[in-house]
């Protein structure tokens, strides 16, 4: 079956370039084509951060790489990055070009490495995946040869979890994102490493990767294997959440379930439960009148056309804490076979209740026709991309714009997961509804 | 002059047509002496960063086509611009009363196994499914490095699909490996369209082709008086409406490096007139393009008086503009020909350009007129520009550069650049639609701008007190050019 896309909403293996700028003081080496790191920063890059966009080192491949090899190009580029960029690691990754001639990368890598220098290399050649599994793969090689120097044996710190959940920039909301999460799992008093953004502590807090206690998992399939490598590597059990926790209810049921698994006080884990239950419900309950007795029209069920992490986290949210009903939920990941039947049994019992059709499907243009022929009887609620801006028009839905390309919303730490994060989903969907009275 | 050959599926890179160049460090008159005399030599870099590729600047011609879908033959990453171009096109169906349409881009999504067998079969459905889902009346394929590499036959594929389906089904070649300068992608899309879209002409029309990429409408009141009609290409033009291109009376290039492909294809291949004089930017730009026109077209009365009444209108306000700009220093990053008309415009404002960092050089255009060489004409009207550097966008010479030079201004043509005058501190200008500052109007529109932008001193100010810097301090204290051309490897570069 051909995999061709209208309207792509992910980007290649070499899109992992994001996750290494958001690293504090990380900076990705390309050794791929002139074009390749624009492109990505296109989709998945609001904004340079540290040492990205056009900041990226690159060997820019031209004809005679192809022809005799790019290794001597990509030498004198890291000698250059050493020289230039001010950062704390440098990570090489390829391009389909370099993947494509065979350049030796580990090798050219490994001499710096001998040398002591912070850098590592993964091959993320565009056609090898997306970069939803390379994201995987660079966190494991930054882990393998570069945290791994500085392990120490057998030490472990209590209470010190890893945190492995959405894909910066990927998710346009990743900041926001991982701070909650770093928040309401140091309330319940865990030490947290959250290793990318604002709350991050950079390379140093990398380093201690190997001490962490625990490793968590908020995510529907992105990012297990890097804790399962972890398990194998340094013994480190991992908890797997298979979605965004957004609200109260998942929030708390989070909570428990991270508390009980590493063994976190429960005591504390309750009371931080409780007053984080009696602000987030003391809202909801505000606005229950609103919600009820709004008039002219709110919108009564919703379509997702998101990764697996979200579309859960929201349906599960939409559906039980704000009476939003789902109609057809598409995932958009290119979720591997393997992790699709665990995702379709969450929909299958997304309420006490209820169960959603949910579908895998990558061309979204395919999706949008779907959609299209519906009987829309109804106001409804997309959560998208901004590629839905029409659709929803055509089809009197409200839009929020959850998937990259995002570019009619400028994000900065605006989040959507946790206790926070469930009342600005309330906050941005109604905003929306409300904007459309004239 | 390049022969323009519409038999070869792929146009040659600049690099081998023009004898373009992505590095230098010089002035500008060294530079134009340089070109002139056969002795440009490019300078490879020891150090880079990122750049941009043909198949952007090919996808940037050929996705707002209103009733044309593209096909981009690659890994899915390749896509990624896609969404930019959709929200240039939909800004500008709301500035030309269009209805919102999003742009229909279609991605093959090469995998792996595609590698190793190939990903003509994928290409091929891939074209049929755009085609059922949208009945375009033309279809146009961007190749990628992984499609070239792998050496599929996208042509063969192209002319097969032609066949089957009824309507142009076009191969763009504009793999991101083939050149260093990447509006060698404009060239690669212009190709397609002469080759495979515009017919040839049946008549002749009173239609003026605008080579632009999706500025203002500003040539409506310029050519209707005259009795022409301006006739915008290629963004929001229809499959239709080029295949007449070839029935112009004349093409004006807003930019050269843009338009060189099309406008000396379509003179050579059609014998449409192309207005050869540098685009009207600055009093004397503007007299001397104008002049061309009026020549061209038919109409030197009618422009003289024109000129005239516009001198009249504009040389007292410019008077006092001149006044306030007098001393002001300005640095200027941008594109090949928009930059030297930016030079030829601040200097007509009385600014002191300290220096220009300029994507690319060509020698000469297509068209081999040295009537064209926008940078000639700025220097022999202007005077020379010291520290002009070629610079294929590398923000950290321009960084280091900005930190020694501290000009009042900077100003920038493209996206990516203006960071690093704001993070100095320095008042930072970047405008987006070129047709605004072009002829006599436009002068008085920059004018303004500047003004504007140097007295905002506040938000850069304290932006540079709170923003980290990347780049080394030894970095920083380096000459600004001290990896160009000092590669050991340049015979592999």
């Amino acid at each position: 079956m051909s995999k061709y896309i209208e309207q792509p909403r992910y980007s290649c293996a070499l899109g992992a370039q994001q996750s290494v700028v958001a690293i504090k003081r990380a900076v990705p080496i390309l050794h791929a084509g002139p074009g390749c790191s624009g492109k990505i920063s296109s989709l998945i890059g609001q904004g340079e951060g540290y040492a990205g966009g056009n900041t990226i080192p690159c060997t820019n491949a031209s004809e005679a790489d192809i022809v005799y090899g790019g290794e001597g190009k990509l030498r004198t580029v890291i000698d250059g990055a050493f020289q230039v960029i001010d950062a704390d690691l440098y990570v090489v990754l390829t391009g389909c070009t370099s993947d494509i001639v065979g350049d030796d990368v580990g090798s050219v890598t490994g001499e710096y490495q001998e040398q002591g220098k912070p850098i590592v290399y993964a091959e993320t050649g565009g056609f090898k995946s997306n970069n939803y599994v390379s994201h995987e793969v660079v966190i494991k090689a930054i882990i393998d040869q570069y945290v791994d120097c500085y392990k120490q044996a057998g030490k472990k710190t209590k209470g010190l979890v890893n945190v492995f959940s959405t894909i910066p920039y990927q998710d346009p909301y990743w900041n926001g994102n991982l701070e909650e999460l770093k928040r309401i799992l140091s309330g319940i008093g865990l030490t947290v490493n959250i290793l990318f953004g604002a709350d991050s502590g950079g390379v140093e807090e990398w380093k201690t990767i190997p001490e962490a206690e625990f490793n968590l998992v908020v995510s529907a399939w992105a990012g297990l294997g890097i804790a399962k490598h972890l398990e194998e590597k340094y013994g480190t059990p991992y908890f797997h959440f298979p979605y965004l926790p957004v609200g109260g209810l998942e929030t708390s049921k989070f909570l428990r379930q991270v508390a009980e698994f590493t063994g976190a006080d429960k005591e504390k884990t309750e009371a931080f439960i409780w007053s984080e239950e009696e602000k987030f419900y003391m809202h909801i309950e505000r606005t229950a009148d609103f919600m009820l007795e709004f008039r002219y029209g709110i919108p009564r069920r919703f379509y997702s056309l998101l990764d697996a992490s979200y579309a859960i986290g929201f349906a599960k949210y939409l559906l039980n804490e704000l009476g939003i009903i789902p109609a057809r939920q598409y995932i958009i990941d290119d979720t591997p076979e393997e992790f699709q039947e665990a995702i379709r049994e969450q929909f299958h019992r997304i309420s006490d209740q209820r169960s959603a059709e949910v579908r895998f499907i990558v061309d979204a243009g395919a999706i949008q026709q779907e959609i299209r022929q519906d009987a829309h009887k109804h106001r409804s609620l997309i959560l998208g991309s901004g590629w839905e801006r029409d659709l929803a028009k055509e089809i009197g839905a409200d839009l929020l714009i959850l998937s990259v390309p995002v570019s009619y919303r400028l994000v900065l730490n605006c989040g959507y997961t946790g206790y926070r994060g469930g009342l600005r989903v309330i906050e941005d969907i109604y905003d929306r509804v409300l904007d459309t009275y004239r | 002059m390049s022969v323009i050959s519409l038999k070869e599926p792929e146009v040659a890179i600049r690099e081998v047509r023009l004898g373009s160049i992505t590095g230098f460090e010089g002035t500008a008159g060294e530079l134009v002496q340089c070109a002139r005399t056969g002795k440009l030599q490019d300078n490879a870099r020891q150090f880079s960063q990122c750049m941009g590729c043909s198949s952007g600047n090919a996808f940037c011609q050929l996705s707002m086509i209103q009733d044309a879908v593209v096909v981009n033959h690659a890994p899915v990453g390749c896509a990624g611009d896609v969404f930019g171009f959709n929200f240039v096109y939909r800004v500008g169906q709301m500035e030309r009363n269009l209805p919102p349409v999003i742009g229909r881009y279609f991605n093959t999504n090469i995998e792996e196994q595609d590698t190793i067998f190939g990903a003509t079969q994928k290409l091929e459905d891939t074209i049929r499914e755009a085609y059922t889902r949208v009945k375009p009346k033309a279809i146009f394929i961007t190749t990628s490095c992984a499609s070239g590499i792998i050496g599929d036959d996208v042509e063969g594929v192209a002319n097969a699909l032609t066949e089957e389906l009824g309507i142009p089904v076009v191969a763009c070649f504009c793999e991101g490996f083939k050149s260093k300068i990447w509006t060698t992608g404009f060239d690669s899309a212009y190709h397609a369209i002469v080759r495979k879209i515009v017919k040839p002409p049946l008549k002749k029309s009173n239609k003026v082709n605008i080579i632009n990429f999706w500025g203002s409408h500003i040539f409506d009141d310029l050519l209707k008086p005259l009795g022409y009609e301006p006739d915008y290409i290629v963004p929001f033009s229809t499959v239709g409406q080029l295949e007449r291109i070839s029935e112009a009376v004349a093409t004006i290039q807003v930019c050269p490096t843009l338009g060189s492909y099309l406008g000396a294809a379509l003179e050579q291949v059609y014998g449409v007139p192309e207005i050869k004089a540098p685009p009207a930017y600055g009093l004397r730009g503007t007299d001397n393009w104008l002049r061309e026109l009026g020549r061209v077209l038919d109409r030197e009365d009618q422009i003289e008086t024109l000129i005239n009444k516009e001198h009249a209108r504009v040389l007292p306000l410019l008077g006092d503009y001149r006044k306030q700009l007098e001393g002001k220093t300005a640095y200027i990053t941008a594109g090949a020909a928009h930059g030297h008309a930016l030079i030829a415009l601040l200097r007509e404002l009385g600014m002191t350009v300290q220096g220009a960092a300029i994507f690319h050089h060509d020698p000469l255009y297509d068209n081999g007129d040295t009537a064209s060489d926008a940078l000639a004409h700025a220097v022999n009207t202007y005077g020379d520009i010291a520290n002009y550097n070629v610079c294929n966008k590398q923000a950290y010479e321009l960084v280091n550069i900005l930190n020694r030079v501290r000009p009042d201004i900077m100003i920038a043509r493209h996206g990516g650049m203006t960071l690093w005058g704001a993070k100095l501190g320095i008042p930072t200008l970047l405008i987006g639609d070129e047709h605004f500052s072009f002829g006599y109007q436009g002068l008085l529109n920059y004018a303004e701008r500047i003004l504007e932008t140097l007295d905002n001193k506040e938000f850069v100010t304290n932006l540079a007190k709170h923003s980290t810097m990347p780049y080394t301090k030894w970095w920083l204290e380096q000459n600004p050019f001290h990896f160009l051309g000092r590669n050991v490897h340049v015979e592999v570069y």
